[in-house]
């Protein structure tokens, strides 16, 4: 899969009740980022809560799930 | 195309039944709907059955057939509609349009969910199914996570605060007390609903329709026909159905559930009238933020204003448009195959004036609007006095 680099925060929220998958999870921040090329994406916020309009950085693959981290 | 009525309705009531399978709950409310329209079994010429996830959350497929020899109806076209939430809601507009082409005069349509069987992690895991697994869901996207993502973006973009979803819950609370089929008759305050356990933020508990099991049927008929089974017909004025992309991301504008707006503009246009003119509709209210989504696409008001419509009180059972008068899916339950079959049930009992302590003076004009995933499918059903 392609490095989507960087992009700003469309929406977002924190998941508590998680998926069967996931519930060693939560709480997550899970949210659509609008990539450079205007393409949106869903993904993982690693690290510090990002809100709308935040810009985030790409961090890696994991398990096919794009996580960002918010720009500092 | 030919009018259409529905002649009979009949439902379980909606909770969690430790005791009941899934071909129980669908017999019972069918042969309710049969009985309240004086029909026998061997009356019915097709059978539409509405579910979601059977094969998943009880391990039984091939439902329809299975379903009608409960009620003993053999030997008819007996088929099951899935379209996530709105799947009862995809078989009535088909079971309408067969009707209405004159495929069929007397046909019965039935909705069905049995999800309790399963723990919370569980029923999560197969309602994101009907999200786009190898994207958002795979991502860890959860229905309250998608809901929750449209309420941020509609906050930001239009002022919508927790106070007007909460409005939305404390008077679907609120009707819903008043409903003896509801699953959760108990009134909350504002301060309750401001301040429940958070399930994906900015969405607490309070915020989040039930998980429950029931079911909902209709007999409908051509309406030369109705009078052989009913004094109080219903009319079928107009019904649509609308589809969008799967996805939350693939979406242009999440705030506005494009399908939505499709399908209700379709249904205004078949049935002759505008959004003006409804007097009081059952919307698909799977999270509070979806109801006042659909205050908006349905054209009650402009983009923007549901959240303040409903702060305001004019959506309450008093107000200048009640919305969800059985208390929603937030109150009454939402047993996803059955829900859009139950609004058609719910809008027909207020129109036919048996809604009991919550019957309304304004009656005569309803709509229903029943929602699948995050607005991938749309139905739009607008029912009138016969």
């Amino acid at each position: 899969m392609n490095n989507p680099g960087s992009g700003t925060v469309y929406t977002e929220t924190v998941v508590y009740s998680p998926p069967e998958a996931y519930v060693n999870d939560v709480p997550y921040q899970l949210a659509i980022i609008e990539l450079e090329n205007g393409r949106r994406l869903t993904g993982r916020i690693d690290g510090d809560r990002a809100q709308i309009g935040d810009k985030v950085n790409f961090v890696d693959f994991r398990n096919n799930v794009p996580f960002f981290r918010k720009a500092s | 195309m030919r009018p259409v009525a529905v002649v009979g309705i009949g439902k379980t009531a909606f909770g969690a039944f430790p005791d009941r399978d899934l071909r129980s709950l669908a017999v019972e409310a069918g042969q309710k709907s049969l009985e309240d329209a004086h029909a026998k079994p061997e009356q019915i010429e097709a059978f539409f059955l509405g579910n979601f996830a059977g094969p998943s959350f009880v391990g039984q497929n091939h439902l329809a057939p299975y379903v009608a020899a409960g009620m003993g109806i053999i030997g008819i076209p007996a088929t099951r509609f899935e379209a996530a939430c709105a799947s009862s809601g995809a078989a009535f507009f088909s079971a309408v349009s067969a009707v209405a082409a004159g495929l069929y005069d007397v046909v019965l349509v039935t909705g069905v969910e049995k999800m309790t069987s399963q723990p919370t992690p569980k029923v999560t895991e197969i309602l994101a199914g009907a999200g786009d697994v190898c994207g958002e869901v795979r991502a860890g996207a959860t229905f309250p996570a998608l809901f929750a993502m449209i309420a941020r973006r509609h906050m930001y973009q239009y002022g919508t605060t927790r106070e007007m979803m909460a409005a939305v819950a404390v008077k679907n609370h609120s009707n819903g007390a008043k409903n003896p089929l509801a699953h959760m008759r108990k009134v909350i305050t504002m301060e309750q609903a401001l301040s429940g356990k958070p399930i994906a933020d900015p969405l607490t508990v309070y915020d989040c329709s039930l998980v429950s099991d029931g079911a909902a049927s209709v007999v409908i008929a051509s309406l030369e026909r109705a009078s052989e089974f009913t004094n109080k017909p219903v009319r079928v004025l107009g019904v649509s159905q609308a589809s969008d992309n799967v996805a939350l991301d693939e979406k242009d504008d999440i705030t506005t559930l494009r399908a939505v707006k499709t399908s209700a503009e379709k249904a205004y246009k078949m049935a002759g009238v505008s959004p003006a003119d409804i007097q009081f509709a059952e919307v698909h209210d799977c999270f509070t933020i979806a109801e006042i989504l659909a205050t908006e696409d349905l054209g009650f008001v402009k983009k923007g204003e549901g959240g303040p419509y409903a702060l305001a009180g004019k959506t309450c059972l008093q107000g200048e448009r009640p919305v969800n008068t059985s208390g929603g899916l937030k109150a009454k339950g939402h047993p996803v195959g059955a829900t859009g079959v139950g609004q058609i049930c719910d809008v027909a009992q207020q129109i036919r004036g048996e809604a009991g302590e919550r019957q309304i003076a304004r009656n005569k004009l309803g709509l229903a609007q029943n929602l699948g995933g995050s607005g991938a499918t749309s139905v739009v059903t607008i029912l009138g006095a016969a």
